[in-house]
């Protein structure tokens, strides 16, 4: 087992042994605190550009397998834990994680104090760091020579470069009544970086599901005959994404208008709102989320390092659900436009099935508009 | 919604007594609820028969009942308190019951009281098995294959039906109580009577076996809003088939996918949704397939559990004090977690491991089934938390205060050939098995043979299962091989296949030094220093000072959050990392070493007096540091002390924490045994204790030192010596004469203490007092006259060096050979000539002072005529040092406390004995129900779980609240059965005489009914068992028997009697064991034939008690 460090951009640094592929990894050093779901974290489009440390301490036990993947490959940079398991237990399990991320080229790290990486990142912020086999001052250098997070556009990296039809539902892991019967509504989702999961809990929402290009036109779009078009999640600063930001801006109005997490930010900024950086995001699957229509409290999962500042859209949007913890806008809906949207994830995956709700507003805006 | 102003005065129902299936854990529950509910400003009255409790102590609601948690005594308190609603979820099955038979006596209604927590009707459909059953159906939830039987016939019918293995369940226990597993028709015909017995409502589930399947439990919460959250995951790492309170659990959830671990997540939503609970917490219970991930719902609890007071400790979100809070009304989303400053509406997420290890107490019951199964068996529990399973586990295992220094192996103490073959012999013939005996091998077992005999034997669940399998993979048995065997999740045995290789690694390599990365890699591992030593052939010490100041553990906080929050309480662990987040201020602190896992001998009085010692200090201005790792306790919440360290108590693991926190005092008198045997060593290594030196504790334990201190002050022992090694125990026994008593030294709770009659008992007793303890201890045996018929007396006093406080002065009912914590007790004592009580005053205050006790004593005494002995003296907190306390009303442990931190008693303003004006009775508690095949007679070795107590104004009404709060219900009329010893047959015709002139008949065997009718009492004589049928056990099962006398003297007489006495236990019939004990029964019977039922609340008590 060779000797693997990880530096942050401000020169701290953390020893431990590599694990996944040989080389370097550049990316934001984030953290993310569920306890289960590593494969959907290792293959959430939404985690590109970034070194990922999980704070669970054990990782890998379930080993991975083909069912609970987010997309084709994982798209983050680097993935940090305290320990990897070498033994994998599941009935599903096809393979270990050890070697799926050596299949992948994703490079890692175990062995280190994740806690203490954790505090230094919420203490600090979310930073610029390096991690891989190279020396530690190599690894400084380009820890410091890489982009922030702030001003990146990374949907380029994780859209889909064709157009293509989704039709694989939740299956078993679905609940038995959610497969609704016809009329069976057509949506457009725009794929910056879109978890499958998404797109399961369309088609179990009774959805005919087109993905299609992040740069994909309005007109193209509406040439398709959506009753309803869905921003997906991805990844990075939404502030640069300005040519979909226009592309929503021309379709507001025309259809309905469902956005998760970046989807969400888009959204916003497409309605003259205004984005900006958390300090350390919220990366987890426990984020306590209060529905302002219902006063109902969902547990949800979040991924995200920007936020919207509701007050930018003050007049234009409601506040439909805020973040407990630190009252973050966490969804809006247009106060005339068929248009809304949230920034935390309900089609989970990983995480609680608590804002599932979502999927059948969206179908029924879709109802309301056909 | 906000809180409810509807309301203002709330009953809270505690659990009453520690018995198996229910302990402390109630306690934390109990008075995290009485707090947060006076927090919001409600009135509360609590109710509970423990003394032993925080939450009995008068400073946690405004009205204190100690009284017997049964319906007639509640009613009156109801009726009494008037109370707007009953909280009734934090107080264990036996609070649910109890207001279950209140409303469905419709005193509730009656009276206007609302039950709060929980509905009755979800409550009923949570508890009884086929309407929970009905209720998964209508959620679409798979539950097992299963009937619901109330006859025999039905029984049978169901079982056959279904198809051995079957699982009994019998409703509304506790514990799993009377529930098991049936192999075959033979063993299911047991197992039914068995569970029939234990029903309350005579009825039982017969459950589609799922044995070997992956095991888990959700610990949920949910508002009057639908709000819902999974505060923890817990996963048995012993599979299905063993009760999940005798399982090592492990939090998180270890082996679950995401999806796998939703679908659980969703279907416990749907659960607590359905059954109704709508404000509070819940336990449900789930086995997996681990073939193909079926899910099965196994059972819910609908209110805070055992597993909630866990769940609470793994994670710091605080289930009980929450649930309290929504009981009253609020959303989660209205109240704040405590130690991170934002919303409890969240689900807490650890960045840690935590294992949770059962511990038990097989080796008190001799003759027991130590097999484990769906019947809850364990005492108590401890539990540790590590940045990996492995780190966990092993500082589980050194928590345990079972003498090993983590995962160890036994493979040269115990021959697994003969284990295995007891194990074959126990299930063929139902024979005890020997765990403890260490084996000088026959003859050098093959590696082979030991394997196939570890293969073996590991298919049967046993307490220390985990070591046996880790004593496997040493020998080189695969994961695979023992998966197979003992279907443990592989990925837990593979973790334990690391240490096991490491540990190959050291010990294989002792020429060399360790190097710095081997031993860091070790400490990640969790080995102690202990252990290391033993593998390396070194001394800890050498090992310790090897690590120096490079290799030390690191504190990491509880934080609810993995740290995306700063933590705003210093609830810590110790780990191996980069850094430590303890943060040590510089206040002046004082440490406090809690009691570790509750075992017989060693229960919640000394969390008790640990608490207590907390609370005083604070009050004294000092930062008080808690140490322990219990975690069903008060002294483990973090709310309890300035700082919590949840750790192991050993001396390396206490060490680490005076090195972080330099403490200038640690009192090591209050938590018992376990952090006594710290005191030297601590002392040693230059750790200042709190009062009583060390080498006062030494003076009085150790024989010839105390026996100098009783020549000095002129004090009576017993006749007495030490024995070193059999021979020495004959000529010490001849010279005294039989009857002697015989312990081995340094124990506690009479470990292995025995009366023994004659040479060849003594003989006996040596060889089995050798394996009972550990080490050389064992050979040191004290042999000492045995008083017969002597009265014993126990006193806890207070000393500040100067002056002696006699705390209480109680007086023994059963006479000298019971041991004190089994023993009813009485204060102030009530039979005792005016000069023998000056004499046992004036004796406590000579020994206090001539020890030099700073803090507690504990004295116990022997009285025959006027002659009063000491029998012993612990300058330590006892066990009745809570019972005392509420009778007094001070606080002892408190006074004590601060006259450690150097306050003397006269600036606290307690100079006086208080003697109550009332009675106050302590009654134990025993097990027996759990341990088929078990003698129930008592003795000096203490085998009692926990204590009730009764108070009353007259000393008949105080037993007679003792015994139902003890779940004695005496009889109003009807047979009794009486058969004693020639010593007391006169005391027996009187007593039959007072029965027969309330309307009692009586039968008596030969001897006894002919001594009673010589004496004028008229007795239909019935058969002895040996005598042949019809004889008395008939009777008894025929349900012709309504109480028991029963005395018996030697070994004969007492094995003669066993079964009588076993089958009273099983039909639930009152019996008495001694006469004293009966005597005070019958005058207990005439009060409550009077009628006189009184309720009062200890601060109207304690008003008037000075």
């Amino acid at each position: 087992m060779s000797e693997a460090h990880l530096v942050l951009a401000d020169g701290t640094v953390f020893r431990g042994e590599a694990i996944g592929a040989a080389g370097a990894a550049v990316g934001e050093a984030v953290f993310t605190t569920g306890m289960t779901g590593y494969q959907e974290v290792l293959t959430d489009p939404s985690y590109c550009g970034q070194i990922v440390t999980m704070t669970a301490p054990q990782i890998g036990n379930t080993g991975v397998n083909a069912e609970d993947r987010e997309a084709l490959r994982p798209f983050l940079a680097g993935f940090v834990v305290h320990e990897l398991a070498r033994r994998t237990s599941s009935w599903r399990a096809q393979k270990t994680l050890e070697a799926y991320l050596a299949e992948h080229g994703i490079v890692g790290i175990e062995g280190i104090d994740t806690r203490a990486l954790t505090r230094h990142i919420r203490d600090v912020g979310a930073q610029t760091a390096a991690l891989g086999t190279e020396p530690p001052d190599a690894l400084l250098a380009m820890a410091r020579s890489a982009p922030p997070m702030e001003g990146r556009d990374l949907t380029g990296e994780v859209s889909t470069d064709r157009v293509y039809e989704w039709t694989e539902g939740l299956g078993r892991w679905g609940t038995s009544s959610a497969r609704r019967a016809a009329p069976e509504r057509h949506v457009v989702c725009v794929d910056l970086g879109v978890k499958y999961n998404i797109l399961r809990c369309l088609v179990d929402a009774g959805c005919r599901v087109t993905v299609v290009p992040a740069r994909t036109s309005a007109d193209e779009i509406l040439a398709l005959a959506p009753d309803g078009i869905f921003l997906s999640n991805g990844p990075g600063d939404p502030e640069p994404v300005q040519d979909v930001i226009e592309t929503v801006r021309a379709l507001l109005g025309t259809k309905p208008i469902f956005g998760i997490c970046l989807g969400h930010q888009l959204l916003a900024l497409a309605l003259g709102g205004r984005s900006y950086k958390l300090k350390f995001g919220h990366r987890g699957l426990n984020h306590p989320v209060k529905d302002l229509t219902t006063g109902r409290i969902e547990i949800t999962t979040q991924n995200h390092g920007f936020a919207i500042d509701v007050a930018s859209l003050e007049g234009k949007c409601r506040l439909t659900h805020i973040h407990l913890n630190d009252d973050t806008c966490m969804g809006l809906a247009h106060r005339d436009l068929d248009a809304f949207s949230v920034q935390f994830h309900p089609e989970a995956a990983a995480g609680p099935h608590d804002s599932r709700y979502l999927f059948e507003r969206f179908v029924a805006s879709m109802d309301r508009a056909a | 919604m906000p809180r409810r102003d509807d309301i203002q005065k709330i009953l809270l129902i505690g659990s009453g007594p520690i018995v198996i299936g229910q302990a402390c854990e109630f306690d934390y529950s109990g008075t995290q609820g009485a707090k947060a509910l006076r927090e919001e400003g409600y009135e509360v009255v609590l109710v509970n028969s423990n003394p032993a409790t925080i939450m009995t102590d008068p400073q946690f609601a405004d009205r204190t009942y100690i009284e017997p948690l049964v319906p007639r005594v509640l009613e009156r308190i109801l009726e009494r308190e008037r109370p707007d609603a009953v909280l009734p979820t934090l107080g264990g099955q036996t609070a649910l019951n109890l207001a279950l038979a209140m409303h469905d006596q419709g005193v509730l209604e009656r009276l206007g009281v609302e039950l709060i927590g929980a509905k009755v009707e979800a409550i009923r459909k949570a508890e009884e098995r086929e309407l929970f059953r009905e209720a998964m159906k209508a959620i679409g939830l798979e539950s097992f294959r299963a009937r619901t039987v109330r006859t025999l016939d039905e029984a049978f019918e169901a079982a056959e039906a279904i198809g051995y293995p079957v699982i009994l369940r019998p409703s509304l226990t506790m514990g799993g109580s009377g529930g098991g597993v049936a192999n075959d028709r033979a063993e299911f015909e047991r197992a039914i009577r068995w569970a029939f017995q234990q029903s309350p409502v005579h009825e039982c589930l017969v459950e589609e076996s799922a044995l070997g399947w992956k095991e888990y439990e959700l610990e949920v919460i949910r508002d009057a809003a639908d709000n819902f959250a999974v505060i923890c995951t817990i996963e048995n790492f012993d599979p299905m088939g063993v009760h999940t309170g005798d399982s090592i659990t492990v939090a998180p959830a270890m082996t679950l996918t995401d999806r796998e671990y939703q679908r659980m997540r969703d279907a416990a939503r749907a659960i607590i949704t359905e059954i109704g609970v709508d404000t509070g917490g819940s336990n449900i219970q789930f086995a997996v397939n681990p073939d193909d991930g079926r899910l099965v719902v196994i059972e819910m609890n609908p209110r805070v559990s055992r597993s909630s007071a866990l769940a609470s400790k793994a994670t710091g979100y605080p289930i009980a004090k929450i649930a309290a809070k929504l009981a009253v009304g609020y959303r989660l989303d209205e109240l704040r977690n405590d130690i991170t400053g934002t919303s409890s509406a969240f689900e807490p997420t650890i960045d840690y491991v935590v294992v949770k290890w059962p511990r038990f107490a097989f080796e008190k019951f001799g003759g027991s089934d130590p097999r484990l199964t769906t019947q809850m068996k364990s005492v108590g529990e401890a539990m540790a938390i590590g940045r990996t399973f492995k780190q966990a586990v092993q500082k589980a295992a050194r928590s345990l205060e079972t003498g090993r220094d983590g995962v160890v192996s036994l493979l040269d103490k115990i021959d697994y050939r003969e284990l295995a073959a007891q194990i074959r012999r126990l299930k063929e013939t139902g024979e005890g098995i020997n765990l403890h005996r260490p084996i000088e091998a026959r003859e050098r077992a093959t590696i082979e043979e030991l394997r196939e005999a570890i293969l073996e034997v590991v298919q049967t669940p046993l307490a220390d299962r985990l070591w046996y399998v880790a004593d496997g993979l040493r020998l080189g048995l695969t994961v695979e091989e023992l998966h197979e065997a003992t279907r443990i999740d592989p990925w837990f045995l593979a973790e334990l296949e690391e240490i096991v290789a490491v540990e190959r690694d050291v010990a294989g390599d002792r020429d060399r030094p360790l190097s710095d990365a081997m031993l860091a890699r070790c400490k990640e591992l969790g080995f102690s220093d202990a252990s290391l030593a033993a593998l390396r052939g070194e001394t800890a010490e050498s090992i310790r000072e090897r690590r120096g100041a490079s290799i030390v553990p690191v504190y990491a906080r509880v934080d609810t959050c993995a740290a995306e929050f700063e933590a705003l309480t210093p609830y810590l662990y110790s780990t191996w990392g980069r850094e430590s987040e303890s943060k040590p201020t510089g206040r002046q602190k004082v440490m406090i070493l809690g009691g570790g896992p509750n075992r017989i001998g060693q229960g919640i009085e000394f969390d008790y007096c640990c608490v207590h010692a907390a609370f005083a200090l604070k009050e004294l201005g000092y930062e008080t540091l808690m140490v322990n790792c219990n975690p069903e306790t008060v002294s483990t919440d973090y709310d309890t002390s300035d700082r919590l360290y949840f750790e192991p108590l050993s001396f390396e693991d206490v060490m680490a924490i005076v090195r972080e926190e330099r403490p200038v005092g640690v009192i090591v008198q209050f938590g018992g045994q376990t952090p006594l045997k710290l005191a030297v060593p601590l002392a040693r290594a230059g750790v200042p204790i709190l009062g009583t030196s060390a080498d006062a504790i030494d003076r009085a334990e150790d024989r010839e030192r105390f026996d100098e201190i009783l020549g000095k002050l002129g004090l009576r022992r017993p006749r007495g010596g030490i024995a070193n090694g059999v021979q020495d125990a004959f000529a010490v026994a001849e010279r005294i004469g039989f009857p002697v008593v015989v312990r081995p030294s340094y124990v506690l709770g009479g470990r292995a203490m025995e009366i023994v009659h004659s040479k060849e008992d003594l003989a006996a007793y040596m060889d089995r007092a050798l394996e009972a303890v550990d080490g050389a201890q064992a050979q040191t045996i004290l042999v000492d006259e045995f008083l017969q018929d002597a009265i014993e007396v126990d006193v806890d006093a207070v000393c500040d060096g100067e002056r002696v406080v006699i705390g209480g002065l109680m007086q023994h009912i059963e006479e000298a050979g019971v041991h004190s914590g089994d023993s009813a007790m009485v204060l102030p004592a009530h039979a005792l000539p005016a000069d023998v009580v000056a004499a046992i005053r004036s004796s406590t205050r000579a020994l206090a002072l001539e020890l030099g006790v700073v803090g507690l004593m504990n004295v116990q005494f022997a009285v025959r005529g006027s002659a009063v002995y000491v029998i012993e003296v612990n300058p330590r907190a006892s066990r009745t040092v809570p019972f005392i306390s509420k009778s007094i009303g001070v606080s002892l442990a408190q006074v004590a406390a601060k006259v450690m931190a150097g306050k003397k008693l006269a600036e606290l303003g307690y100079t006086r004995e208080i003697v109550p004006r009332h009675f106050a009775v302590k009654e134990s508690v025993f097990p027996f129900h759990k341990f088929a095949g078990v003698d129930t007679i008592l003795g000096p070795e203490m085998r009692s779980t926990g204590e009730v107590m009764g108070l009353a104004e007259t000393l008949p009404e105080a037993f007679l609240k003792a015994l139902w709060a003890s779940g004695s219900d005496l009889p109003a009329e009807g047979p009794v059965f009486v058969s004693v010893r020639d010593a007391d047959k006169q005391a027996a015709c009187d007593l039959a005489y007072r029965l027969r002139e309330m309307g009692f008949t009586i039968l008596a065997t030969g001897g006894t009914a002919a001594a009673l009718r010589r004496n004028g009492v008229e007795a239909e004589r019935v058969n002895k068992v040996l005598e042949g049928t019809p004889h008395i056990v008939d009777r008894l099962r025929g349900g012709e028997v309504a109480m028991v006398i029963n005395t018996t003297e030697g070994a004969k007489a007492i094995a003669d009697s066993r079964s009588l006495r076993r089958e009273t236990l099983l039909a639930g019939i009152p019996y008495f064991t001694t006469v004293a004990g009966a005597a005070a029964a019958v005058s207990a019977i005439e009060a409550m034939r009077e009628g006189r039922l009184s309720v009062r609340s200890l601060q109207e008590y304690h008003c008037s008690a000075s």
